[in-house]
């Protein structure tokens, strides 16, 4: 009898269970935001309540990983799936779903908000033909990030705009591997957007590219050859063990922990690594334009992560004022006076930089000299067919580079040589094209 | 002599026993350890095993940042839904298929296996897409439906290998005393299985608690359960390690308690036999 009524009380329970499931998840009349997991766009969530207070728009937010958070807004996008009113994306993204229909353009921004403030190396690479798809909330490039007190050990001087030779001197100069100090950290953990991406802005800077006008791969070229032959000599030098599975995480690591003469990353890094209360070395660290070989051309990339709206939200009206709200000057007033100008979100407009306050943060004017540095329109030496710095803004890059970066890292990792790497990359290349239909 | 040299062996094999369950257990104590420390402490190198200035900072900055009441019901109500709803279907299943076998019961089974095989990813569109059409998108109902079916197999794999232990002389006992197919399931096989059946809702329980693909392609706000919480704690561009590590705790906080006071019955379940 017990038994039975166990089981009854079970199948009510699931049925309980399924029917509040059910009942309980009614539309929801507020605007859901999908947004990745960094210091400044969790600092805007603690901002919302002002939002809301303005415009009596309630928010909802779904915080994830960046790599989770790039398949679960593909796959919503893609099937119209409906789930977001505001996706954050990145530059990649933006003109290829712009190209394709799927976010609604921000051409109507009110004259207050003000977009000719929004500079224009990250209004250019989110917009495609012209037109705005998403509105920058921070942009970044990336920069060198030095120890100045063991530069001035090692009785050099860093340059503004150093050259790759005398970066790898430094390093050279700066190394004790005895004492685990390491004259440079670089990424060289596979992923399109970790190794990948620092690879390809270095091949820039060698005169490499990834495909000729034609859309042909060109990864059996010298240039990158000679980019990988120096990538890898300076590494097995200067760079700490197990480097092929470095990326930005593990290389802000050993840079906070002082183990690290030079590091070339992301500029928002520059606001971590100078943190007291993170940093062990946040007194001491100078910063530089990346490096070059005289070519013309940094390896320096572009990025930003911008707002956009998918198309066939119903919310539109809603989403467009949030976006407004967040990425307009009157935000980064906002959280300078809350939390200092240190802390407000960074490259996106150019009133940022003229602010006296602002210009006074130690990494601020390097920071925007390398978002200026950046060209996506023109990324290389040689001309290509795409759009981007560090990725081609086409559909297949993700899944190429990836394969193309693993290829790449085993080759840090000592398991194949460069030749093969280079000769495995161009079939993948060559392959993953014509499949394409290019 | 030779009693000397047993206890020697016996002590060996439980100090072995206790290291290994201790390098098993190591991970979560050190999420714990981690929790507790800030930002700097807990990336700094040498790392510091008890020995730092503790601080709740991080459930707080947690707590605040996130309504963890919120995906721990959520979590409550898809992993119970979807395993109750699993054992309904999965006894008569199993009693099926080991008492009332057919020519393709064993093809069946392995059948209902091969679909673990396969990778979640490569049906997340067709998923996804049926979501959309039914409207159940974030939708706690279709997550239990779901698990419940990814969870099936094993479900059943593990009540047909315990209904095959249960002689099938009981089950005729009981009809020759005219019990009815419903009594025989629900008053002679049940409780002999009980043990058995016990380990499966817990076992399975614990899956879809972790489950995660699923949990994070399907929902987004009202849906969202703990593993939805932990991804909103990762970052690859910032070090939060003790936050991560302090949501982290949390989310499996309540699946440890659960496994503590029921590692009795899990361990006889997964161990013994349903007849002893």
């Amino acid at each position: 009898m017990r038994l039975k009524t166990t089981l009854r009380a079970a199948t009510a329970l699931t049925a309980c269970a399924l029917g509040t499931a059910t009942f309980a998840d009614s539309h929801a009349t507020t605007i859901t935001i999908a947004t990745v997991n960094n210091g400044d766009m969790i600092r805007m969530q603690g901002y919302t309540d002002q939002f809301t207070a303005e415009t009596g728009h309630q928010v909802e937010w779904v915080t994830l990983e960046e790599n989770v958070l790039r398949q679960r807004v593909t796959t919503d996008i893609t099937t119209k799936g409906g789930q977001f009113d505001i996706m954050t994306i990145g530059m990649y993204e933006a003109p290829i779903w712009g190209a394709a229909g799927w976010l609604v353009p921000l051409d109507d921004l009110s004259a207050e908000y003000d977009v000719d403030d929004i500079l224009p190396a990250m209004r250019n690479g989110l917009s495609h033909d012209g037109t705005l798809y998403a509105a920058p909330f921070y942009g970044e490039s990336s920069m060198v990030m030095y120890r100045t007190d063991l530069m001035e050990e090692a009785g050099l001087e860093m340059p503004d705009a150093p050259t790759w030779a005398f970066i790898r001197e430094a390093a050279a100069a700066m190394t004790d591997k005895d004492a685990e100090q390491y004259g440079i950290c670089l990424r060289g953990k596979a992923g399109w957007g970790e190794g990948g991406a620092f690879l390809n802005t270095m091949a820039n800077s060698f005169g490499a590219r990834v495909f000729d006008e034609d859309w042909d791969p060109q990864l059996d070229s010298p240039e990158w050859k000679e980019t990988l032959e120096f990538f890898v000599g300076m590494m097995e030098e200067s760079g700490p063990p197990g480097y092929a599975t470095n990326g930005f995480n593990e290389n802000l690591n050993l840079f906070q922990q002082g183990k690290c003469g030079m590091w070339i990353d992301a500029t928002v890094a520059a606001s971590f690594v100078t943190n007291p209360n993170d940093s062990q070395v946040a007194d001491s660290v100078g910063f530089a334009l990346a490096p070059d070989t005289g070519l013309g051309k940094r390896a320096n990339w572009l990025w930003a992560w911008a707002l956009g709206i998918p198309a066939g939200t119903q919310k539109a009206d809603a989403a467009k004022e949030f976006i407004e709200w967040a990425t307009s000057k009157e935000y980064i007033e906002l959280v300078a006076e809350n939390e200092g100008w240190a802390n407000v979100p960074p490259g996106a407009r150019q009133s940022l930089y003229d602010t006296p306050e602002y210009q006074e943060v130690p990494f601020a004017q390097m920071t925007l000299d390398s978002i200026l540095a950046a060209d996506p329109n023109n990324p290389t030496v040689e001309p290509v067919p795409y759009v981007g710095i560090q990725f081609a803004a086409i559909p297949e890059w993700a899944g190429l580079w990836t394969q193309v970066s693993q290829e790449f890292s085993a080759v840090y990792a000592g398991q194949q040589s460069i030749d093969e790497a280079l000769e495995r990359a161009q079939e993948i290349a060559v392959e993953e094209m014509e499949a394409a239909g290019y | 002599m030779a009693r000397a040299a047993s206890t020697r062996s016996r002590i060996g094999w439980t100090a072995l026993a206790w290291g290994i369950g201790f390098l098993m257990f190591f991970p979560i104590l050190w999420t714990v350890l981690t929790s507790f420390k800030t930002e700097a402490e807990a990336i700094a190198a040498p790392p510091s095993f008890l020995f730092f200035d503790w601080t709740l900072e991080n459930y707080g900055i947690v707590q605040e940042r996130s309504d963890y009441m919120r995906y721990l019901w959520n979590s409550v109500i898809i992993a119970g839904g979807s395993t109750l709803l699993g054992i309904i279907v999965a006894v008569p299943a199993a009693w099926a298929m080991a008492f009332v076998p057919g020519r393709f019961t064993k093809d069946i089974l392995m059948w209902m296996l091969s679909t673990k095989m396969l990778p979640a990813v490569g049906v997340l569109y067709p998923i996804y897409l049926i979501c959309i059409q039914l409207g159940v998108l974030d939708n706690r109902a279709a997550l239990i439906i779901i698990l419940m079916l990814i969870n099936l197999p094993i479900i059943v794999w593990m009540l047909y290998t315990y209904f095959k232990e249960i002689p099938g002389e009981i089950l005729e006992a009981a009809r020759m005393d005219g019990a009815t197919l419903k009594s025989e399931i629900l008053y002679v096989l049940t409780p002999m299985a009980i043990p058995g059946i016990a380990s499966t809702v817990l076992l399975n329980f614990i899956l879809a608690w972790n489950e995660a693909f699923w949990t994070l392609n399907l929902t987004s706000v009202d849906a969202a359960p703990l593993t939805a919480f932990i991804a909103s704690y990762s970052s690859p561009e910032g070090l939060f390690f003790a936050k991560l590590s302090a949501a982290s705790t949390m989310a499996i906080a309540p699946i440890l308690i659960l496994g503590w006071f029921s590692q009795k019955q899990l361990v006889r379940g997964l161990t013994f036999g349903a007849v002893k």
